[in-house]
């Protein structure tokens, strides 16, 4: 029998009590001293009343921001049209690398040049090449809009990589799951559509968010080749006002949508590493 | 004419051959045991029968016709020949009863409402009535191996392969799978197993063989193979798994 | 001389819709220059009645120990820098119309030519807090109330007309507002054009803005829009090498912009070199000097008609 005091602690529990309340202590001491140190020793830099006039400027906060609210509405949009299309592309890119049918063999090598490609080029020299270059040949408006071959210069680069991802996934489902599809008569693209990829889709749901992350941070590349988004618009204001506080503002938009989603992410990651071991 | 026959069947992966020329006959509603130790071509020649593997050399014949053909589309074989293997293999994101459809859904077209009480029949009568709308993680290993014959069942094989089908399982519920096998024998199906249940192979089996480095040695009844072994790897073999 | 000063003298207002018309003529080469002349000796005499106090006007004393290198004059210019502004990105050889306003301004103030140290800056590092690494930096800078709270301007070396360079398509719209607005138009995002876009003409469609001149020239060939704005000495630098077969169509008039963009040379806040670069740039205003210096390297911005 445990011997138990007033409170109904064990010693074990007393112990562990203890333990915790110096952690946090000492955790909150040192987040102090940092915070501190940062809030009381910054200021006191030489240049900082130049810089906090430049960036952190409240005046033009106040007036920019709303402007910059209302241009990430553009982002917002690009990256909503733009998201449906890579997933589609990117999961048929996973399937045509994987494809065993020989005919199909000049399928499996496009997709693998295609993630080639697309992941060695620097995001913004395919929205210059293709937002500028296709609508160069000739289109027509309203199909040489900058909005249509710049999402489509984002849609090719994050196929890529959801491609790959996917590709990760289905090949982390253990070929036994092939087998027994297989040997219960079902053919490889059932197989492949009711086995394999509800499981691999699963595995690499939180490695895709942080894709998309970054996706909804890539849509500002847009703004090279025309369209008014939030990082032009902070641009622009930063060109006529001589300061850079509306960028400052802009990155507290993309923050307050980008750390949620990234918490998120984490937390499906954690969970299902729990789950896995 | 025997319901499965092997001539000459040849396995290799790269220079390591796996059957090398194994000769084997399974009689209508005969079960048959593989025996030998691991890594004697026991589960790769299940695969090859299973068309999961393509064989180098030889023939194998379902009622008389060649399946190993080269170029042969595998999957009407398939349904006929029903497979359960070491690790369940369930589908992780399917119920039991989703394991169990999703085969004959995809290959007979048949509807879930069509289904439901065909397999209600199956479940029942493996003890698995009340486990049907359960996730594989939730069932345990037997049941989970219970679910993986009925899977294999709702096709309607002609004959079932079971590789090492207990080999995964903690020792008090081998019982309940072997009862599963003992049920399915006396309704008639035609069955191969590889296993180390000695004593359910001595028990059950119609013929037991002895395999090694992808021969069969040794082939016969099991009281004549396990009583009295003629050839030196078999006495060799059982002395130590009897043991 | 304070740039209060010049404020209230109006001389340096800021761009944008309330200012007051320019006079009509400048529409020609020759009136053009007239009004210049006209518009710097306001400059001129200002600075001459602000500085009743400092008789010294000798060049060379003004600059002494204010210059980031004793006895070296550092001035900064984009990268690349653009005809006819400089010619061949190559502001050493002072040709082009900012080159040589750098060399006459460093003259002026007792640099000669070979004191004159060239370095290059995006508008980005030229308004970035802290030291800069320029003493002046030109590149079509202009000045407005705004910047003036973030950094130094000099009084204007320049003014020149906002004007509108339209596709090969669309040159022959009327250059009328009504007709411009339904154009789809685009501009350079970081320049005053945006504001003057949106104030006098506000296209019926969001304008596309770039991020520099070759983005917009480029957009305009791949026919994503009809128009930009331009300075009219770019916007006809354009018209004439870059996109093949566009025109300037039109300047925007003395009612509507009371002011054409004014160009200043940019100084660190606070730098004490302002009064001798404004000191420089009034006396060449007086002799002629820089009237004759535009009038060498932008010739051709007659002739562009009007919108009404």
């Amino acid at each position: 029998m445990t011997k138990t005091n007033a409170a109904g602690k064990t010693r074990r529990q007393i112990y562990e009590d203890r333990l915790r309340r110096r952690s946090m202590l000492i955790a909150g001491g040192s987040t102090l001293a940092v915070f501190l140190a940062v809030v009381i020793l910054v200021p006191m830099a030489p240049g900082w009343d130049r810089v906090k006039a430049s960036f952190f400027n409240w005046e033009v906060f106040a007036k920019t921001f709303p402007k910059l609210l209302e241009a990430f509405k553009l982002d917002v949009a690009i990256f909503l049209w733009s998201a449906p299309a890579i997933v589609i592309l990117g999961l048929l890119v996973a399937l045509a690398r994987d494809t065993r049918n020989p005919a199909l063999f000049p399928l499996r090598i496009l997709g693998a040049a295609y993630t080639d490609i697309f992941r060695g080029v620097p995001v913004v020299l395919t929205v210059y090449l293709i937002g500028f270059g296709i609508p160069g040949l000739g289109l027509p408006r309203p199909w040489n809009s900058p909005y249509i071959w710049g999402s489509l210069a984002l849609i090719l680069t994050y196929s890529a990589y959801v491609a790959e991802i996917f590709r990760s996934g289905i090949e982390s489902v253990h070929k036994s799951q092939r087998s027994a599809a297989q040997s219960l008569g079902l053919s490889d693209a059932d197989s492949m559509r009711y086995v394999i990829l509800p499981q691999a889709i699963r595995r690499v749901i939180p490695a895709q968010m942080n894709m998309f992350i970054a996706l909804q941070k890539d849509v500002a590349l847009l703004s090279f080749i025309g369209p008014v988004e939030i990082f032009r618009q902070a641009g622009v204001f930063k060109s006529l006002l001589a300061n850079f506080t509306p960028y400052v503002g802009a990155a507290v938009i993309f923050l307050a949508v980008t750390i949620p989603a990234t918490r998120y992410a984490d937390y499906l990651m954690a969970k299902q590493n729990r789950e896995r071991s | 004419m025997a319901k499965i026959i092997l001539k000459g069947v040849e396995k290799r992966f790269g220079d390591n051959t796996v059957c090398d020329g194994i000769d084997l006959a399974v009689e209508e509603g005969q079960m048959v045991c593989l025996i030998g130790a691991s890594g004697a071509g026991k589960s790769t020649l299940l695969r090859c029968i299973n068309l999961l593997e393509t064989i180098e050399d030889g023939e194998i014949l379902l009622d008389g016709e060649d399946i190993s053909l080269p170029g042969l589309n595998p999957q009407p074989v398939r349904r006929r020949i029903g497979m359960v293997f070491q690790s369940y293999n369930l589908f992780p994101h399917m119920t039991a009863a989703e394991n169990v459809m999703l085969a004959p859904r995809r290959v007979y077209k048949k509807s879930r409402a069509a289904l439901r009480p065909e397999i209600t029949e199956l479940f029942k009568r493996f003890g698995l009535a009340d486990r049907m709308d359960h996730y594989p993680d939730q069932l345990s290993g037997g049941q989970q191996q219970r679910v993986a014959i009925v899977r294999a069942l709702a096709m309607k094989p002609e004959v079932m392969l079971f590789d090492e089908i207990t080999s995964a399982l903690d020792p008090q519920l081998v019982g309940e799978v072997l009862d599963v096998l003992r049920l399915l024998k006396d309704s008639g199906m035609t069955m191969v197993l590889a296993t180390h249940e000695m004593g359910f192979a001595r028990e059950a089996a119609d013929k037991v063989c002895f395999l090694k480095d992808g021969k069969v040695i040794e082939e016969g009844a099991p009281s004549a193979l396990f009583d009295t072994p003629k050839h030196p790897d078999t006495q060799a073999f059982l002395a130590r798994a009897l043991k | 001389m304070s740039r209060s000063a010049l404020l209230s003298a109006g001389v340096l207002r800021p761009l944008g819709l309330d200012n007051a018309p320019l006079p009509k003529h400048v529409l020609t080469k020759q009136f053009k220059r007239e009004e210049f002349t006209v518009f710097h000796k306001v400059i001129a005499a200002t600075a001459l009645t602000a500085l009743t106090t400092s008789a010294a006007f000798a060049a060379g004393h003004c600059a002494d120990g204010k210059t980031l290198t004793e006895g070296t004059l550092t001035v900064a210019t984009g990268n690349p820098a653009y005809y006819p502004w400089v010619m061949d990105d190559a502001p050493e050889s002072g040709k082009g119309f900012e080159a040589a306003v750098a060399y006459a301004v460093a003259e002026e103030m007792g640099f000669g030519a070979d004191k004159v140290t060239w370095v290059r800056s995006s508008f980005d590092q030229a308004i970035q807090p802290g030291p800069k690494d320029f003493d002046f930096n030109l590149q079509q800078f202009s000045i407005t109330e705004e910047r003036e709270k973030m950094v130094d301007f000099s009084s204007a070396y320049y003014a020149a007309p906002m004007a509108i360079l339209a596709s090969a398509e669309a040159k022959d719209t009327a250059a009328t507002v009504d007709a411009l607005k339904a154009l789809k138009w685009g501009a350079m995002g970081g320049t005053t054009a945006v504001p003057v876009l949106m104030d006098t003409i506000g296209p019926n469609d969001m304008p596309l803005l770039y991020g520099d001149n070759a983005d917009v020239t480029a957009a305009m060939q791949a026919g994503q829009i009809d128009a930009a704005l331009f300075d009219l000495p770019t916007a006809l630098y354009l018209s004439a090498v870059v996109v093949e077969g566009s025109s300037v169509i039109g300047q925007f008039p003395a009612d509507r912009t009371e002011n054409p963009d004014r160009f200043g040379l940019l100084l660190e806040e606070g730098n004490a070199l302002k009064t001798c670069v404004d000191e420089a740039i009034a006396s060449l205003t007086e002799s002629g000097k820089l009237a004759a210096i535009e009038a060498e390297w932008l010739q051709e911005t007659t002739g562009v008609p009007l919108i009404k």
